[in-house]
């Protein structure tokens, strides 16, 4: 019941309750968490911002995407180059100085300014997916050559990445940068700050993308899924709305990618490489595809649980993620929130309650 | 072909039977179509008009090039030569399938193809709106109303009580229906159906004989089919094709006495031979 609740049809007033209670407690986690667990639950909350949208266009449009890490990183170094100039004042950042470049190149100028930096750490992700889709989806590449294209382009950004290092931070990535705006990112204070905008962003996220699956966007995206054919003889150009699509989801992983450049203090191209790539999508899969909640709940779990067993056995947790990796696909191909509706659903009907509380295949 | 020849208003429907072969306004016109795949000629120089309020059957043999015609109308296939024109002259022979679909000619094709995870309305919502950017697409939400026209579509294909159910479970024939109903729904000129009654049961095939000549009311329909009683209890017009060309055009009645027909087509020829050669 919860979970339709909070999936459902919106408008309800339980609904409303249930939500404004979560909300409530997601608020007061400061009070009961020590800096370190709430930088953390931070860091993931950031994350879930990449999952809602990665959610959005493999859950609803069923493009899987294994290049999110890109988007990600795209954002994540937009912050990074701004706190680094931050940091470096008048001088040059040390990596560069080290490098021997005499001035600072051209691209770097914008990020001088936070709010430049702000808005480029979403743009620029969401406008390279927006060409990667407009020319891939036009020329109809769907499915898993489109997969593999992803990961092409995870693999040509790093190795751009690794390359350039006087202007990267080369395999280091950038890193080295104690403030923002004045704010120490270290003391307990800035950290419930940022964990409240992190908090926004995530229900700001959130909100968008129910938005546009509740709209007939997310009815198209949904028809293209399973026949794009004809949608394309309905007269809709599934192209564009999948690009449109890509290009969000692009979008909102540079902003989760900010974010979390914001907690951990380090970016660096093994960040948004190729097995980061994989976990995002994992983190879908574990929380149930398709149902944007999903994302969250996964997310938070799967890092949850990725911290926790990394902390007791080094070793242990690349095992776990593979192990949970075969169980999802075979097992769970809907996710937590799929076992948990068929849960609710068997037990509703033994109940005798008349509505069906599992929502709609999807 | 002169497209402009004749500009008759038929749009006001005659009660009762779908007028025989009357001559309304072209709604399309195929000119000297062929098609060619790697080097095989599919459709050799074919010609088709397609007029309003008709209900216009395609037939012939297998290979006779029949849906591959309609892949040309709806901008599926590109042809090798010749070009099609909407009865306002548009030529339509380079545009794309969707911009085709939106300029209002609607096809079906052979197997129901239908959102199987989407509900009956929310396939029906998914034509209703003419405009399909997809900026008009965010500010609409799902599942909201059902509209009149909504409402006068589900009579129409006799499924008013299904609008809640999801459209996988219904059956094959009402599979079909829905699809025909968004075609509908798009206010189209033209609807190309790829042998919609195949898998029917009688009672199915009928009631879709008469839908489609409800539906010829207000449009032009085009049907490609082998099923020779539906043909002969349906056909206002009927095209016959053979080998990616056109053999013969008319009525049921025409057709049938025709002997190059019934010796391509129907193979009576032969037959005739062989019992003329018995006796």
């Amino acid at each position: 019941m919860v979970l339709k609740w909070l999936t459902g049809n919106p408008g309800s007033r339980t609904k409303r309750i249930l939500w404004s209670v979560l909300l409530l407690l997601m608020c007061m986690a400061p009070l009961f968490m020590t800096p370190f667990r709430l930088g953390l639950l931070t860091k993931f909350l950031a994350l879930a911002i990449l999952a809602v949208g990665l959610d959005l266009i493999w859950g609803y449009g069923g493009i899987l995407s294994l290049g999110h890490g890109v988007f990600f990183g795209l954002g994540a170094y937009a912050m990074a180059m701004y706190l680094k100039l931050e940091a470096s004042g008048t001088s040059l950042p040390d990596f560069m100085s080290w490098s021997g470049v005499e001035g600072l190149p051209w691209f770097w100028e914008p990020f001088r300014s936070f709010p430049a930096a702000l808005i480029l750490g979403m743009l620029l992700p969401a406008l390279l997916a927006l060409i990667l889709g407009f020319f891939t989806f036009r020329n109809r590449i769907v499915g898993v050559y489109f997969t593999i294209l992803t990961q092409a382009l995870v693999m040509i950004v790093v190795t751009l990445f690794v390359g350039k290092q006087e202007w990267t931070g080369g395999t280091n990535g950038l890193t080295g940068y104690p403030s923002i705006l004045g704010f120490n990112l270290n003391t307990p204070s800035t950290k419930i700050g940022l964990y409240f905008i992190t908090l926004a962003a995530l229900a700001g996220a959130y909100v968008l993308c129910r938005r546009i699956v509740s709209s007939r966007v997310g009815q198209v995206l949904e028809a293209s899924r399973d026949g794009e054919n004809r949608v394309r003889f309905l007269g809709f150009d599934p192209s564009r709305y999948k690009t449109f699509a890509f290009a969000v989801s692009g979008g909102l992983a540079g902003l989760a990618g900010m974010l979390f450049v914001l907690q951990v203090g380090i970016i660096s191209p093994s960040m948004m490489g190729i097995v980061p790539s994989i976990e995002m999508v994992l983190w879908v899969a574990l929380g149930g595809r398709g149902t944007l909640i999903g994302a969250i709940i996964g997310t938070v779990l799967l890092n949850s649980a990725k911290t926790g067993i990394s902390e007791a056995y080094p070793e242990g947790w690349l095992l776990v993620l593979g192990a949970l990796f075969v169980i999802v696909v075979v097992l769970m191909p809907k996710g937590l929130v799929g076992v948990w509706s068929k849960v609710v659903s068997s037990l509703s009907r033994r109940g005798g309650t008349v509505h069906a509380a599992v929502r709609k295949e999807g | 072909m002169q497209p402009y020849a004749k500009k008759v208003d038929f749009s006001v429907p005659v009660r009762g039977e779908v007028r025989e072969i009357g001559i309304s306004p072209i709604v399309l016109s195929a000119e000297d179509i062929t098609v060619t795949f790697g080097g095989f000629v599919a459709v050799n120089g074919m010609n088709l008009a397609l007029r309003k309020n008709e209900l216009h059957f395609l037939i012939g043999p297998n290979g006779a090039g029949k849906t591959t015609m309609l892949d040309v109308i709806c901008g599926k296939t590109r042809p090798a030569a010749g070009r099609v024109l909407l009865g306002d002259g548009l030529d339509i022979t380079k545009k794309r399938d969707y911009e085709i679909a939106g300029l209002g000619v609607g096809r079906k094709f052979q197997a129901p193809s239908i959102f199987a995870n989407l509900s009956v309305k929310e396939n029906l919502e998914l034509t209703l709106d003419p405009d399909r950017s997809v900026f008009r697409a965010l500010k609409v939400r799902r599942n909201r109303c059902t509209t009149f026209e909504m409402k006068k579509v589900l009579e129409q294909i006799g499924l008013p009580d299904r609008l809640h159910v999801r459209a996988g479970s219904l059956s094959h024939g009402e599979k079909q229906w829905l699809e025909i109903g968004m075609l509908l729904l798009q206010k189209p000129r033209l609807l190309l159906l790829d042998e919609p009654v195949a898998g029917m049961t009688d009672e199915e095939t009928m009631k879709t004989g008469m839908l489609l000549q409800d539906i010829a009311k207000a449009c032009s329909v085009v049907v490609v089919e082998h099923d020779m009683d539906f043909v002969r209890s349906f056909a206002a017009k009927v095209t016959v094709m053979h080998e990616g060309k056109l053999l013969k055009e008319g009525s049921m009645a025409e057709i049938q006495r025709d002997p190059m027909v019934a010796e391509v087509y129907l193979g009576k020829r032969r037959e005739t031979n062989a019992q003329a050669a018995g006796h």
